[in-house]
Formats: structure tokens, C-alpha cells, sequence
């Protein structure tokens, strides 16, 4: 066990836990965040995505040690349901989901990769996303709503 | 308007409207429930719903809010939205006053299983959410009659208040107001006359799903995230070999590790408890297990010559007696081989379940159970064979898990839970590894090979067509009687029914059910008037279940997707063979006016080119396009759909880049546009994935199933190129709704191989269609020479 501290959507955590935990346990189950998901626990598919210090993460393969001292936030540190973040807007108004269990995947690294090139091309956009999975394949929907958030926030 | 502020001076004294009311009509009988609680908590302590009473699916509480209770659930596919919609449209009122409850024992009516796009043909139907909706609705007309003191056609009825037609626009009353937080009390009536789809204002239009915003800002709270008090984690340890048993379990292996771990063994059911999740899976990767060897597995590369030769399970769709003398008459014949392989659902969720069983078993324990299942009630009688508990000690809730697509791992995770949980008394949450999903947990989508022949007469016109079929099967949904028919119940001891070989007896009546018969037959059984939507006459359709190596399940468009691609490959392979336009020749065998209204739409929709395939001129190195369509009626009667796909073959490399799909649909008055358009992209896609990348794949010298995770079942991912797509909704509006769900996955296989071969000139009979397969397939044309 070890001191672990990290701030998660903007309110200190700190705890005394297995460092060699995934980081995705402890946001799912200590901090009771419904947002990153687990769905391979292996990296391979983008459910469990979260933002450390800005850049996307899979918290499935994150051990607590890697992530100690540093800033997660999860689609929830976004925005709510009142007060959506612009992304989570487009997502919305795309009506780019069906279950909605991978979105965590396409908004971050899609929020990551326009925020960092706000000019970026719908193929650029779309490469970004490479190697994450949407099982209920609502692909172009995502597509549609980050080219609609890149083009708002240009 | 508020209704609170509705004047209560005005029509009949309140105890006058009472006992009219209750003379005439309501009877508002409190029977032990009073007032609003028991209105919106209709529970029955036996644990059963009675679906003919209309409070069993409606409650309208005094500050107007209304809550309905259905069978049929939301999957991640907006049905909960539609649910909301035909509320709104029926009774009258905004959507915002409409809360629906789906997919709870003891609570909703059981209707089931929610599946094979049956919740929009059900909920519409006879006996379903509909009929309950309108009887209310005719209720409170009349109740509005006596308060108001109007005849009822001289009502208007706006956001649930009445007001007389051009009488006192203050002289009204509200849902609320009439019935006073109580219930109906009514039969739900089977002559109720449900609005025409004509007058509709919210069924009909692109509603927002309800559930995005939750889901998009991470508040959704999905069966991954039901957390109890005292709640424990829980891990299973499967066969490593399909079919391997226990010998025995070392539980001294897993001694001294951190998180208080238990270890249940029931037969071959083998699982960990330990107060988190990251010590169970520490505790499932130490557990020491001895496994006796497994079963012996068909070798992979000879599955299909291997179904041929099992004893199986047959029957006819159709058999006109004469199709061999027909083939023997006709000018050409031409036959064919189809396969397609075993497939996963392969949800994005590793599945998830939590139990809470109490009191051991036997009669006096009970046990709660929060699944992703898409049957509470099977599930519920199916766990109680489980735990031993009767079923009315039980209750399942349906929490929403990612897209399931049919029969996927929700119900094996379900019975682990309980197991874990009734084995160590304490609540128990069991999220699946990926491998555990895979290889052990969910139900494949069966293998299918088929032998098709078809004979045209001197005009190429088809007379004859012969389609004899083989599919795998082992276990199915689990229900009352057969926990076994999943991985876990027969883990835990409970016998998965076999399957018993027998000989076809003659159809009694035209069920196109699998969609076995192709579009072109005439569908005529036991001399009934022809049920299919072609011409040919001579038509004979035999369909063999053997025995499958794997448990096999409902995979989004069950056997119909394996089907049609036989189907509408071979129908195009026939086109071609007489040099006939894929769209024109299949046009000269339909005769059902939708059919043919979705194919063309299609085929207009695509700018379809007209002429024969394949494609004359292109070339035979480098990159060549072309363009394939198939349609189908899905399950012979349950929606109209085609697909026009458009392809670029690297014939360098073998692989197949879809550019373009256009996919139709007519499935009677659409509920929601936009929801079906985006059911229709997932489904067009998803089918990309099922034609192109995906395979179950084992090992018959280790006896493992080998796909096992992301990079072993490899699919569509992000970063693929996706083709444009294109959908066109058929609309008609004085037809019954059917299924939609299904019916675009259904038909992209054969389309795509459609246009590989107009593209190439190489036919593909076997998918998914991976370099591996087009390749050779391609150094196989005759006279072609490679370059490399």
C-alpha cells in the first residue's frame, strides 16, 4: 500500500492504496465516477479513457503509482447534463451515441487532439481516434460531432 | 398551464363526479393500495404483473407526472425514447410528464425477452404498451364527460387537460384532477382505436434520445456501476479448453493474499470473492486449478465439410415435391456453396452483473439481481433452478450494459453473481475480464454452410431453386427449465439440452422465420395461398442443426444474416450467369410491391448503374471498383430493407475497402427518424465489421478458443476508412409498424461480396472476406497474371 494523491476533476483525492492498481478501479469504484468504463482491461478499446494532465490515458492499464501526483479528468470533470461542455454539446446534438458505453474514448482523445489543432481536418480527426473501438458502430455520428466541435471552437 | 391552478368550482360537485364515475365506469376501489405510492408501485407479492390490467402499464399521479411500465428495454438502440413518444402521442401529453420503467420482476410486465426487433411490433401491437395507453385514454374521456359534463366527441384534450370544444375555455380539467392519484381499475381493452399514424405530432418526428445527455456527460448509471453497502468483487476461473472439467482446486494457493479472498467451486464452477476488484483479479491469476482435457474440436480449416457430415436436426420451410425433376428440365443450372463462419457479439463491455441472495436457499431465502439482461423474467425463473430459491423470492432489474446484439455474456455474468453471492452471503458485483467475455461467457453466432441450385429456362428466367442448409447450435436464451442452455448453468451442474437429430416432416404453413427461402420463392405450403414474396414455384428449403462445439445464441439477425448472404450472393451469381442487371433480374422474380419499392429505392438512392456484372474493363491489377445490392425481407415478415454497397478491391493485397453503402427500409410508419437512421448506419457498419473482419477462430490440437481478446477478434475500428453511408427511409403510414433493428445488418455481407465480384470478377462464397480469403481467391482467376 502507498500514499497516493492525484487530482481528479478538480477536487484533491488522496488515499492510502495498492499502487500497482488501475487507476480506473479506484475512479469506478473509491470515487464512484460512472464516465471511464472498463472493456478489455487491456488497452485495446478506449473505455476507460481519461485525461492525465490534459493528454488521453487508458486507466484500465494505469497503475495508481503512474498516476500519483498528476491531474485526471474524466468526461464528468466536463461538463453535467445542465451545463454541458461544448464537445459533450456536439455529441448531443449529433445524436452520435447508441449505448454510449465507449464515449469516453472518442471525446477525449478527440477533445485532446482539436484542442491541441483546432484546424484539424475531419481525416486528421478521424486518424486521432485510431484504435479505439464503438461496438454499436456509431462512427460517423462521432465523426460528424468533433468536426462540429473543432469548427465551433476555431 | 399549471394544473394547479385549474378552477375545482367548476362541473359536477366532486362527490357527485365520484360516484358517477365510479358507477359508470372507474370504480375506484383503494383494494389495500391507496393513493399515489401504491399507483406507481404495483407490485404483486407473487411476483407476477397482470398484463391485461391497464395499472399494470400506467399510472398518472395527481401532479400529472406519468409513469408506464414495459417489458421492453433499452438497449443503447432509443426504444425508451419511442416508449416516451407513443405515451406522448396516445395520452396527450408532453413528453417531460413521462417517465418509463422497463425491465423489472414484479414491476413491468413480462414480455419476454427483448429482442429480434419485436419491441416496436409488440409494444404497437395486441396485448401490448398501446392498447393499455388507449384504454386508459378512453377512460379518461369519459371521466372527463361526467366532469365537465359533455358528451365525449364534444371533448378536446390538450397537454392532458380537457376542455369542451368551443365551450368555456376555463371550464376544464386535468388527468390528474380526474383521477385523484388513484387507479384505474380497467381491463385493457382489445378494440381500442389507436391514433392514425396520419394525426401524429410526436411519434413520427427525430425526438433527442432521453438517455444522451446522462450518457454523454458520464452521469449514466449503467449495471457496471450499481455499488451496495458491503458489496464484494467477484472473478471467474473458466476451462482453459473448451469443455474441460475440474479435477481440483488448490485453495492454499491463493492463501495470504491481500483482500480477504474466497474461493467457490460448484462442479466445474469456479470463482473468487475478495473485497476489491484488483485483489480478485490477483487472486484469479494465483488460483491454482487442475482441468481434466477437453472436448475434441471440428479442425477449423475442415468446419464446414465437418457440418455436413454430423447427424442433425432437419426441417423444410418449403418443398414443392417436384424441385429435381425441375433442375433436370431446365436449360442451365447453376449451384454454389456458401459459408460464413462462427462470430462474436463482441460488446464493448466485458459483461457485468451484481446479486444480492440472501438466507442460503430453499424457500425462505431471496435474492436481488441487477443485469443487463435482455429477459428479467427468464433470467428470473432461469436463476431460480440456480440458487434453488423460489422464483417469486427473486427480482431482476435490467440496468443498461454497452449494446449486447442478442445473447452475449449479461446472462452467464448474472448466474455468476448469484452464485458467488448466494455461496459467500454478501453482495457481489462480477465484471467479466475480456477473455472470460469471449471465450467463456458469451453465446457465438452459429457457423452456416449452404448448397444452393437454381435452374433457368431458355429466357434465364429462374424456375427452380434448391437451398439445403447446415447450422451449428448448442444451448440458447436460458429460461424456466434450462439454466444449462449458457456456459455458467452448465458449469454449475445443469445439463445443456442436446440436441436431438431428426428427420424433416412437411410444413404445415409458410415461416420464413430464418429466412431460409429466398425472396424469389413463392412461399406455397400445404396448398395455402403462396406466403413468400417471388415467383419461383419449384422451391424446396431444407434446413440441419448439428450439434455445435460452442455454445451458439441469437446474434443480431440470427441465421437471417447467414442466410441472406447465401441467398443474395447466389440470386446475384444467377444474374450474372445470364448476364442480366443484379437490380432488373432480381425485379423479373419479386412480386411483393414493398419488396420491390425498397429495392428500388436503393438502387435510385445509388444512382445504380445498369448493366450485368461484373464490370466489363476494369482492371485486373491495382485498384478495381464496383458496385453489389441484396435485399431481404427480414424474418419473412418483420421489415423491408436492401443495400446498395459500393467497393475498391486492392488486388495487390486482397483488401476489400468499402466506399459507399445506401441502405432502404421500409418498416411501416417510422417512429422516429432519426433514431432509425442511426440504427441503420450502426447496423451498416456493424455489418461491414461481421462481413470483412470478423471470425471465432480455436485451436483443435490445444482444444482453445483462440480469439480471446481485441487483437485475436479483430474488428471495424476507429481509424478504418468508413464508408460514406446513405440511408432512405421508406415511410408508409396505413400499415402496422414492424421490426427495424436488424433488417440493414442483414443484407450487407452479400451485398459487399456482390460488388467484390462486379468489381474483380471473383466471386466470394465464404466471409468474412480478409485478404487471407480474397487474395488467393484472386490468383485463382483464370489467365490473370499477379503482379507483386
Amino acid at each position: 500500500m502507498a500514499q497516493i494523491s492525484l487530482i481528479v476533476n478538480g477536487s484533491l483525492y488522496s488515499a492510502d492504496v495498492d499502487p500497482t492498481s488501475p487507476l480506473l478501479f479506484v475512479l469506478q469504484d473509491d470515487l464512484k465516477l460512472n464516465g471511464p468504463k472498463f472493456g478489455c482491461g487491456l488497452a485495446q478499446c478506449g473505455a476507460c479513457t481519461v485525461l492525465l494532465d490534459g493528454k488521453p490515458i487508458r486507466s484500465c492499464v494505469t497503475p495508481m503509482s503512474t498516476a500519483n501526483g498528476h491531474t485526471v479528468t474524466t468526461i464528468e470533470g466536463l461538463g453535467t447534463v445542465d451545463d454541458p461542455h461544448p464537445i459533450q454539446t456536439a455529441f448531443i446534438n449529433e445524436q452520435a451515441l447508441q449505448c454510449g458505453f465507449c464515449v469516453s474514448g472518442p471525446m477525449l482523445y478527440g477533445k485532446a487532439f482539436i484542442d491541441n489543432q483546432p484546424n484539424a481536418t475531419e481525416a486528421e480527426i478521424t486518424q486521432a481516434l485510431t484504435g479505439l473501438l464503438c461496438r454499436c458502430y456509431a462512427h460517423t455520428r462521432m465523426i460528424k460531432a468533433l468536426v462540429r466541435y473543432a469548427k465551433e471552437s476555431a | 398551464m399549471n394544473p394547479g391552478e385549474v378552477s375545482r368550482t367548476i362541473g359536477p360537485s366532486r362527490r357527485v363526479f365520484l360516484r358517477n364515475a365510479g358507477a359508470l365506469l372507474v370504480g375506484f376501489s383503494m383494494a389495500g393500495r391507496n393513493g399515489r405510492l401504491a399507483a406507481q408501485n404495483p407490485i404483486d407479492p407473487t411476483g407476477l404483473v397482470d398484463a391485461t390490467q391497464v395499472d399494470s402499464w400506467i399510472s398518472i399521479a395527481a401532479d400529472e407526472s406519468i409513469t408506464v411500465y414495459s417489458g421492453k428495454i433499452e438497449f443503447g438502440n432509443g426504444f425508451s425514447t419511442v416508449q416516451t413518444q407513443l405515451v406522448a402521442e396516445e395520452l396527450f401529453v408532453p413528453l417531460s410528464r413521462i417517465t418509463v420503467i422497463f425491465g423489472d420482476t414484479g414491476f413491468t410486465p413480462d414480455q419476454g425477452v427483448t429482442s429480434g426487433s419485436q419491441s416496436t411490433v409488440t409494444e404497437f401491437g395486441p396485448g401490448g404498451l398501446r392498447q393499455a395507453l388507449d384504454t386508459a385514454r378512453d377512460a379518461l374521456f369519459q371521466l372527463a364527460s361526467l366532469w365537465l359534463d359533455a358528451p365525449t366527441s364534444q371533448l378536446t384534450v390538450q397537454a392532458g387537460v380537457f376542455s369542451v370544444k368551443g365551450g368555456d375555455p376555463s371550464n376544464q380539467v386535468s388527468y390528474g384532477q380526474l383521477l385523484q392519484g388513484k387507479r384505474f381499475n380497467l381491463t385493457v381493452s382489445s378494440t381500442t382505436v389507436p391514433k392514425d399514424p396520419k394525426n401524429y405530432t410526436v411519434l413520427g418526428t427525430s425526438v433527442p434520445r432521453i438517455d444522451l445527455p446522462p450518457k454523454a456527460t458520464g452521469q449514466f448509471e449503467y449495471v457496471q456501476h450499481v455499488r451496495l453497502p458491503g458489496m464484494l468483487h467477484g472473478k471467474v476461473v473458466r476451462p482453459p479448453l473448451v469443455g474441460a472439467k475440474v479435477v481440483s482446486v488448490d485453495k492454499g494457493s491463493v492463501a495470504g493474499l491481500p483482500g480477504n479472498i474466497q474461493v467457490v467451486v460448484k462442479n466445474d464452477f469456479v470463482g473468487v470473492v475478495a473485497d476489491t476488484e484488483w485483489s480478485a483479479i490477483q487472486a484469479v491469476s494465483a488460483l491454482t486449478v487442475a482441468w481434466s482435457g477437453g472436448e475434441t474440436l471440428p479442425d477449423q480449416n475442415s468446419l464446414y465439410t465437418w457440418m455436413q457430415q454430423q447427424s442433425s436436426a432437419d426441417s423444410l420451410t418449403v418443398n414443392s415435391g417436384d424441385t429435381s425433376q425441375t433442375l433436370s428440365n431446365a436449360a442451365r443450372t447453376i449451384t454454389a456453396q456458401y459459408s460464413y463462419p462462427f462470430q462474436m457479439h463482441g460488446s464493448l463491455a466485458s459483461s457485468c452483473a451484481v446479486a444480492d441472495v440472501r438466507g442460503g436457499t430453499g424457500s425462505g431465502a431471496t435474492a436481488r439481481i441487477w443485469s443487463a439482461t435482455q429477459g428479467v423474467y427468464p433470467q428470473r425463473n432461469s436463476v431460480a433452478l440456480v440458487l434453488g430459491i423460489p422464483a417469486a423470492n427473486i427480482r431482476v432489474t435490467y440496468m443498461e450494459g454497452s449494446g449486447c446484439y442478442g445473447l452475449n455474456g449479461n446472462d452467464s455474468v448474472s448466474f455468476d453473481a448469484a452464485l458467488l453471492s448466494q455461496a459467500v452471503g454478501t453482495p457481489v458485483r462480477v465484471q467479466y475480464s475480456r477473455k472470460d467475455e469471449m471465450t467463456s461467457g458469451e453465446s457465438f453466432g452459429p457457423a452456416h454452410v449452404t448448397n444452393l441450385s437454381a435452374g433457368v429456362d431458355g429466357s434465364g428466367q429462374m424456375i427452380v431453386w434448391s437451398f439445403e442448409g447446415w447450422s451449428v447450435a448448442k444451448g440458447d436464451r436460458p429460461n424456466a427449465t434450462t439454466p444449462g442452455n449458457i456456459i455458467s448453468g452448465a458449469l454449475a451442474g445443469f445439463p445443456t439440452p442436446p440436441l436431438t437429430p431428426g428427420a424433416a416432416t412437411p410444413p404445415t404453413s409458410f415461416s420464413n422465420n430464418t429466412n431460409a427461402a429466398a425472396g424469389y420463392l413463392a412461399g406455397a405450403v400445404a396448398g395455402a395461398a403462396p406466403g413468400g414474396t417471388g415467383t419461383i414455384g419449384s422451391e424446396k428449403v431444407l434446413n440441419h442443426s448439428v450439434a455445435s462445439p460452442f455454445f451458439t445464441g441469437p446474434l443480431r439477425s440470427p441465421d437471417r444474416l447467414q442466410n441472406t448472404f447465401a441467398n443474395e450472393s447466389f440470386v446475384d451469381e444467377v444474374a450474372a450467369a445470364v448476364s442480366a442487371d443484379p437490380v432488373q433480374y432480381r425485379l423479373r422474380h419479386l412480386n411483393d410491391p414493398r419488396l420491390i419499392g425498397v429495392l428500388n429505392a436503393a438502387a435510385n438512392a445509388a444512382s445504380w448503374d445498369t448493366r450485368p456484372s461484373p464490370k466489363q474493363g476494369n482492371p485486373k491489377t491495382g485498384l478495381a471498383t464496383g458496385r453489389g445490392i441484396s435485399c431481404a425481407l427480414y424474418e419473412g415478415d418483420n421489415g423491408y430493407s436492401a443495400m446498395v454497397a459500393e467497393v475498391s478491391v486492392d488486388q495487390a493485397t486482397g483488401i476489400v475497402t468499402v466506399t459507399r453503402l445506401v441502405a432502404s427500409q421500409d418498416s411501416g410508419p417510422v417512429s422516429n427518424p432519426d433514431g432509425l437512421r442511426n440504427q441503420m448506419e450502426g447496423g451498416a457498419l456493424q455489418g461491414l465489421s461481421r462481413a470483412i473482419h470478423e471470425e471465432v477462430t480455436w485451436s483443435a490440437a490445444t482444444g482453445a478458443i483462440t480469439s480471446l481478446d481485441w487483437r485475436t477478434y479483430p474488428v471495424l475500428q476507429f481509424g478504418d476508412p468508413l464508408p460514406e453511408i446513405v440511408t432512405v427511409l421508406l415511410n408508409p403510414l396505413e400499415v402496422p409498424p414492424l421490426g427495424a433493428g436488424e433488417c440493414t445488418i442483414t443484407t450487407v455481407a452479400a451485398a459487399i461480396g456482390n460488388a467484390i465480384f462486379d468489381a474483380t470478377g471473383v466471386r466470394l462464397r465464404q466471409a468474412p472476406f480478409t485478404p487471407a480469403l480474397v487474395l488467393p481467391a484472386l490468383t485463382r482467376r483464370e489467365g490473370v497474371p499477379r503482379r507483386h
